[in-house]
Formats: C-alpha cells, structure tokens, sequence
C-alpha cells in the first residue's frame, strides 16, 4: 500500500472539508442548529424548524438552518443552538424551543440582538456573558468520546464530519499493517458494548487468523431493549464514525464485506446509514479501492424486523439467512463460522464507533478514561424517576450514585431512591445500598445486575419491586424465540407466579419455586436471552425479599402499587362537607354521600383507578390509599345514599 | 476411535461424534426429545441431555460435545439431575398427558424419560398450564395437537431434510410457539410428498397422518 499515495488523496478530501467550514464561518449569518434525531422530532422539532423558517421569512433575515443529531439531553428537547456571531454571544444552547419560542428567538435574538436569557439552557463556550453548559454537572461530568460530534455535526454532511478529523483514523489505520492495527486495539482494552463485554481486539485476531475467504463484519444496532436508545442516537447523528470504525475492522481482519444491521423500527437511522454509505462511497472512503489502495469493503444496510432475540448474535445471523430468528448453540462462534458459514466479527454500535478515536488519539489517551480492565467510557440511557432523563457518557467506573445524582439531577418530586435497574430488561434491580458500586463490566455482574446495552432504569419509593419484576419477566417470556424448554416454559411459570403474587394470591410455596426455577432457567437456557432472563427476579428476590414477603404474608404491597392489596378511602375528618368534585370522576359511581354530607367509597364498586385521588382539592386531600385493603374503614351505603 | 470414560465405565467412540450419540451406541441413556442421529448441528433445545464433563463446572449439552481422547464424563451428578428434572417438568406442565387417547402405544420417549429421572408424569410442583391454542389444528393430510407437541423440531427437520424445503415450521413465540403447516388452498397443489415423515418422526404424537397420507419407511421417533 503506498502510503503517500493514500494521504495524499485523504489530504486533497480534507482541503475540501475544511474549505466548505471556512466558506460557512465566513458568511457571518446566523447559524441555527435545530436537534432533529427521533427524540427531538418526537418532542416537536419538525414544528420548530418550520416556524424558524417562516419567522426568518417574513422578517426576511438571513440565517442557516442546519439540522443535527441527539446532544442527549432529551429532557430539554426540543434543542437549539443558534450562533449569531455578530452580537458577540458565544453559540447558545436553548431548551424546550417550542413553536412559539423559535417565532421570539428570531424577533429578539435574530433580529433585535437580545438572546432572551429566559430560553437559555447555556452557552456552548466559556464566556463572560453567559453561563456556560460546562457549569452544570450534566455537561461536565459527562465525557464524550464516541458520542463527541452528536448533535454538534450534520449527520448528511460527510465533510462536516471529515473537517472534525473524521476519517483520519482510517487513513493512520491503512497505513498500519493489519496484525498492528489489532495489536492496538488489544493493548486499548476495549471490550464490546453490546453486552457481555468481550474484548474486541480478540475478537478481530480470532477472526483474523480463521482460513478463510470473505470474511465479514455485522454491526449490530439490533437494540431491542425497551428504553434503550444509545445506538439509534449514534447511527442518527454521526453515522460517519461508526462506517469509519467499520471500515478499520474490516481492514485489521480482511473482511470484504459489512453489514449494518439495524431495526425497521428505526427509519430515520436506516435512511441517515443508507445516506453515510453512499456519501462515503462518493468520496472513495468506501466501496472499491479505498483511497485507491488494494482495500475494498462493500457496505450494505440490512432492516431486522425488530425481535428483541434478534440482537443475540447467533439468531441475527440467522436472521440475515432469512431463517426465523432463533439463536444456535455456540460453539461455533461467529468468528469461526458465522454469516453463510464464513467467519464473522458481530460489534456493536458503540463499540465500532469507539475505534476510530482510539487510532487517532492512541490506546494511551482511551485508557486515560475509565478502569484498568473497562477502559474507556459507557453510554446509557437513563430513564424512569430522574429529574433529568437522557442520554449521558460517563467515564467507566463513575458511580451510579455520581451518575443517577449528579449528571442526572437526582429523584424529581421529593421522592427517594428505591432501585435502579442496570442491563435491560434481563439485567439487574440494586438497591441503595449499591449506590456507590463503580459502573464497569466486572462491578456491576459482580452485583447481580449486568452492563447489557446500556439500558437504565431509575425507580423512586412508590415502585413496587414485584411488580418490577413482573414487568420484566413479561417482556423477555414475550421476546423468548420459544426453542428451548427452560426459556418458553420456563419464564411463562415465573410470569404467572409474579402474577399470583402481586395479585394477593402467592403462597410461600411460589416464593420458592421462584428461586429455584430461576436458577435452573439461569443454568439451563440455550442462548442469553434465557441465561439472563430471570436476573430482575433474582436481584429483587436478593435485596427486596420483605417486599415479596408483605404481599404474600400480610396482603400488603408496600409501596401501595398492585391494586388487588390496596383500597382508596375517603377521610371523614378531612372532607368538605358539600363538595362534589369527586363524584363525578367516578367511572363506576362507587363515591356516595354520607348521612353528614360527605362522601364515602363503595369498596365493592370501586376499581382503584384512583382518579378521586388526583380530582379532590390540595385543600382537603381527603382520599388515602392504603396497602392491606382491609385497613379502609368501610361505610354502608345507605338505602337513600347515593 | 476415542476413548473416553462415562460414569466411570470406558467405551470407544467414533471421532466427531456427539457425547450424546456415543453413549446411546453404547447402551448407555442420557435423556433428550430434540437429538437426531445424523443431525449436522443439533439444535439443543430440548435441554434434557445435561451431562457433566469433568474439569468444567456447570452442566453441558451432551449431544453439542464433541468426543475427545480422555474425556470424564458424569451423567447422573446431583446438577444434572435437578435440571433435567426441572427441563422434563417444564416439558410436562405444556404437554397435556392423556394415556387415554394417545397415539404414542407403548415405548413412550416422556415416559421413558420419567422412569430414569425417577419423576413421575405430572409437572408437580408446577401448575399445568393451558394455552391460548385450538385442541386441534388441520394440516391438510395431517392433524396438529398443539397441547402434545414439546416443539422438539424434529419434524421441521425431517421435512426439509426430505424434500428441501420447509411446509413445517414454527410459529408465533415465547410460550405460543407452534408448529405450522404452509398451505392454503387446493390440498392437491401443495408441495407436500406426504411421505409421512414428519408423523413417523414425532415422538409424542402431536403430528397425526390422516388416512391418505403414507406411512414414511425408515424413519422412527
Ligand atoms: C437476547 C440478546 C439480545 C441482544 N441484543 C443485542 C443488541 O441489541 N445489540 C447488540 O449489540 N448486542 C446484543 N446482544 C449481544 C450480541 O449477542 C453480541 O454479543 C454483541 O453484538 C457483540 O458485540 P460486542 O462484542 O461489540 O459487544 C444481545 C444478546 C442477547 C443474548
Ligand atoms: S433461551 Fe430463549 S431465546 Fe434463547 S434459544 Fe432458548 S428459547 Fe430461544
Ligand atoms: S409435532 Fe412432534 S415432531 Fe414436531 S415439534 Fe411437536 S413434538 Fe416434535
Ligand atoms: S438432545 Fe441435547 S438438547 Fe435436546
């Protein structure tokens, strides 16, 4: 491969690049980008656009719109950065733009130089005029090493990228010999974010030193965990990195062909892929002779038709076979005989685009981030009961304390910590007193939970760990592909007797069998779907076992969540004589009067939908829920009552 | 040949072999519903042909390992036992046992099977469980019964080995997996040999052959 061949054409693509930068800086309009991945679309920010650009229309101003990826911070969604580099401010960040903000964004800043102080969630740049991101704990506890150019780039613009140094590392990649290219992965210690956690590097030398011709590289951004949405957040706002990540795999294993596999459920990742490819393609990044060296890699998008089962290597490849998507026993691995019986590295997103920083920035500066054996960092994406949900890239070997605290501001509502669920649905709940664990591979299976792909869930005190866990098991029993005995039947028993028992109708009897069916499935499934799958049974069974022990002992459901052990009353002492307000809400008429003109509930009537609750006055806050059932004082409803 | 040494007795295998098919060759019986002898990549989703090998801790699949000179082999330790106990309770609480109106006479795999794990034929402690499935289910020249069926896949296998395409498959997932027939229309133009094989090979007689269907020489659950 002629080395100065090769850099002298990535040179002449990144003259380009950066010639299309300057000439943008230098028109001196304002520049406003507008957060249009699936979570700001969701949020409205298809709306915004168009009421900037009918504002910037009718008061005739001159200003570019750009549309780019997730920043992560979904919680303030819909998101604007706008640079106005002629009012001197830094470019600002503003949260919740909804039509009506992007109409005065554009009359006061735009337009008059007021950036509307209200709006501004931060500047983007230090500064002496505005506060910036950086003070608050979510921007700067975070460090992004793979997500850096989210949401900062315009994902269809592959010379943004390239102006940002993308594509470099590929060119330092070609210009190494394979077996050191695989070398330098091995020593940066980068283990596979799909879930379990394997060493990359060792996966390409295996798959390097297998005999045979037309290797391949899957890219699995299956992501069926619900909650989940790291890699679509990737694939939607830098599609680039990821293609660069695959393309120096390729290289390092002598794979010729790649697969992206990504959900149908995600038509905006699919069209931004399809998109990346071609551009890249465009500009000999990708396809035949790349660079116009010897290496070519032949780049297709694949649509799954998202079975959360299909993320497990073995039944992705499959899958792609076009057989139903059942996992196989393993071995053979993939990387020995894989898609069509060749061999077949299968990475994740995240884990593919963390490659190319970690060639052009060196194994040294990835280890500098995170732990001795999980270098670097982890994505999650955190939902539930915290103040600021989204998505978040930490150091690996942060605490879950830091993270669910700080960068995500803690339980809103005044509520307290109850659990959090790490690894998807097949990971694990902790409790409190694991608040201080680091958040790295071996910690976190250590305590029962699992990295997974990234998924978490915050729970505050009014969750019901049966019912967490109940709400699990029916997600993976539903997502079981239904071959092997332990997993389809297996997780069906464990649903229904989490049913019994968030039901008031367990015995001490299920409460056994729970255990040790669990522990079988554990031991006994075929593939990971079931290995893992009763992980939220065992760790809520480990830590929260005096919840199961209220509802199965003394009908009583501790946090007041599964309506079989609960009652609503209403407190005489604490009702206006003469109010109405919660008559009517009743769907079921269960709310009668009372001989002193207040009103009682019809236990016999009532569903325990609790809209009494939430309908009677701050002032009297007279309806109580209460966990036995038994423990609502029952009124008779007189013959005249209504 | 190989050696290897199974419950502390030394039998000879043929290389390449399964644990599984070297054992059964040898008189000796491991529990399994889904193994098929000359099967190229067993699907190992029954799990009940847990043995342990020595120098791995957990129980594995006897009929995914290979044989290799000097293995040790355990198949009655107290860990395989306890799963292939829960494996055949699991099965039994979704296979609706009814020695009444069985097709299966005598030389019954589940029976068998219960007999050497020394269980009886009822899931106890689990409940039996019903499904959301009709008792019967019409597949042209045969009659489905979906509350028989363990979804051993053996006639998946069997029909696609013999005619090279699949007219049997699962369906559905989880706990509703099923196995169904592709055809609609006229019964005449499907491309169904009846050769029978799929109802020869089913061993809890989940598969039925109708009158005008053929019975398949050679093949036996
Ligand atoms: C039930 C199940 C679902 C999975 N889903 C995914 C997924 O959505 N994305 C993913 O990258 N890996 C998933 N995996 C893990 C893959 O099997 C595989 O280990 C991973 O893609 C390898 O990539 P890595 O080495 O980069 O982590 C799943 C595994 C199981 C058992
Ligand atoms: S463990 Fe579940 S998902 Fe995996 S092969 Fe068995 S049935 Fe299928
Ligand atoms: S019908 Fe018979 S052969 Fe087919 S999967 Fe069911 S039990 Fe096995
Ligand atoms: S015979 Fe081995 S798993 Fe069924």
């Amino acid at each position: 491969m002629n080395k100065d061949d090769l850099t002298e054409r990535f040179a002449s693509i990144l003259r380009r690049a950066d010639r299309r930068a300057r000439e943008r800086r230098n028109e001196a309009i304002p520049t406003i980008y507008i957060v249009m991945s699936t979570c700001g679309l969701a949020s409205g920010a298809a709306e915004t656009k168009q009421a900037f650009e009918e504002a910037l229309s009718d008061k005739d101003i001159g200003a570019r719109i750009v549309p780019v990826g997730c920043l992560g911070h979904c919680y303030a969604e819909p998101l604007v950065v706008i640079d106005h580099p002629a009012t001197g401010f830094p470019p600002i960040c503003y949260h919740q733009v909804t039509v009506a903000r992007a109409r005065r964004l554009v009359r006061s800043y735009l337009e008059k130089g007021d950036p509307v102080f209200e709006y501004v969630l931060g500047a983007l740049e230090e500064n002496d005029l505005i506060p910036a991101v950086t003070d608050f704990a979510r921007f700067n506890l975070e460090q992004r090493l793979v997500m850096e150019h989210c949401g900062r780039i315009d994902p269809d613009d592959i010379y943004q990228y390239i102006a940002a140094g993308g594509y470099s590392g590929l060119v330092k990649a070609l210009c190494l010999e394979p077996e050191e290219l695989i070398d330098e992965i091995e020593t940066s210690g980068l283990r596979g974010r799909g879930g379990a956690g394997f060493p990359a590097g060792r996966k390409w030398r295996l798959a390097s030193t297998a005999k045979a011709d037309g290797k391949i590289i899957i890219c699995n951004g299956d992501e069926g965990d619900p909650g989940a949405y790291m890699d679509r957040t990737i694939l939607e706002s830098n599609p680039h990195q990821l293609l660069e990540g695959l393309a120096i795999c390729a290289y390092a294993v002598g794979a010729d062909q790649a697969i992206v596999y990504v959900r149908a459920e995600y038509p905006l990742a699919v069209k931004t892929i399809k998109g990346a490819i071609k551009s890249a393609e465009g500009v000999a990044l990708l396809g035949s002779t790349i660079l116009g060296t010897t290496f070519s890699l032949n780049v297709s998008v694949f649509q799954g038709s998202g079975a959360f089962v299909c993320g497990e290597e073995t039944a992705l490849i499959q899958s792609i076979e076009g057989k139903r998507g059942m996992p196989q026993h393993r071995p053979p691995y993939p990387v020995e005989k894989g898609l069509w019986g060749r061999p077949t590295v299968v990475n994740n997103v995240k884990t593919l685009s963390s490659v190319p920083p970690i060639i052009k920035n060196g194994t040294e500066w990835f280890r500098g981030s995170g732990t001795e054996t999980s270098p670097g960092t982890a994505i999650f994406s955190v939902v539930g009961n915290v103040k600021h949900p989204g998505l978040v890239e930490i150091a690996m070997g942060t605490s879950l304390r830091t993270l669910i605290f700080d960068v995500c501001g803690g339980i809103p509502n005044k509520k307290s910590f109850k659990a959090v669920q790490i690894g998807g649905p097949s990971g694990g709940c902790l409790p409190e007193s694991f608040l201080d664990t680091p958040i790295d591979f071996d910690s976190l299976t250590q305590a029962g939970a699992m990295m997974g792909s990234g998924g978490m869930v915050v729970m505050d005190e009014d969750s019901c760990m049966v019912d967490v866990a109940r709400y699990f098991i029916d997600f993976t029993q539903k997502e079981s592909c239904g071959k092997c005995t332990f997993c389809r039947i297996g997780t069906r028993h464990l649903l229904n007797i989490l049913d019994r028992i968030t039901n008031g109708e367990g015995s001490e009897q299920d409460l056994e069998l729970l255990g040790t069916l669990s522990e079988d499935i554990k031991l006994g499934s075929l593939c990971g779907l079931g290995e893992t799958a009763p992980n939220p049974v065992l760790t809520s069974l480990r830590y929260f076992l005096d919840e199961y022990e209220a509802h199965i002992k003394e009908n009583r459901c501790p946090a007041h969540k599964c309506r079989a052990l609960t009652a609503f009353y209403i407190d005489l002492e604490k009702c206006a004589r003469g109010c109405e307000v919660c008559v009517g809400c009743c769907p079921v008429e269960a709310i009668f009067t009372t001989r002193g003109r207040k009103k009682a509930i019809d236990q016999k009537l009532c569903v325990k939908c609790g809209e009494c609750a939430v309908v009677c006055p701050p002032e009297y806050d007279a309806v109580l829920k209460v966990s036995p059932p038994e423990l609502a004082p029952t009124l008779e409803r007189t013959p005249d009552g209504k | 040949m190989v050696k290897l040494i199974v419950d502390g007795k030394e039998i000879k295998a043929d290389e390449g072999r399964s644990v599984l098919q070297s054992c059964i060759e040898n008189g000796m019986f491991i529990p399994n519903m889904c193994f098929i002898k000359k099967r190229q990549h067993p699907p190992a989703s029954c799990r009940l042909c847990f043995v342990e090998i020595d120098g791995f801790d957990p129980p594995v699949t006897s009929c995914t390992e290979e044989v290799r000179e000097g293995l040790v082999i355990r198949t009655d330790t107290a860990a395989v036992r306890r799963l292939q106990r829960t494996a055949f309770k699991l099965l039994m609480s979704a296979h609706h046992c009814e020695p009444k109106h069985c097709p299966v006479k005598g030389n019954c795999q589940l029976i068998r099977i219960a007999k050497h794990l020394n269980v009886g034929l009822t899931p106890k402690p689990l409940e039996l469980l019903e499904r959301d499935v009709e008792e019967e289910v019409d597949f042209a020249f045969f009659t489905y019964y979906p509350f028989r069926c363990v979804l051993c896949g053996k006639c998946v296998y069997i029909c696609r080995q013999i005619n090279g395409h699949n007219l049997l498959t699962f369906a559905n997932r989880g706990f509703d997996t099923v196995i169904a027939f592709f055809g609609s229309g006229d019964p005449a133009r499907f491309p169904c040999h009846r050769c029978g094989a799929c109802a020869s090979i089913c061993p809890t007689g989940a598969l039925v052959r109708k009158p005008e269907c053929k019975r398949a020489s050679g093949v036996t659950p």
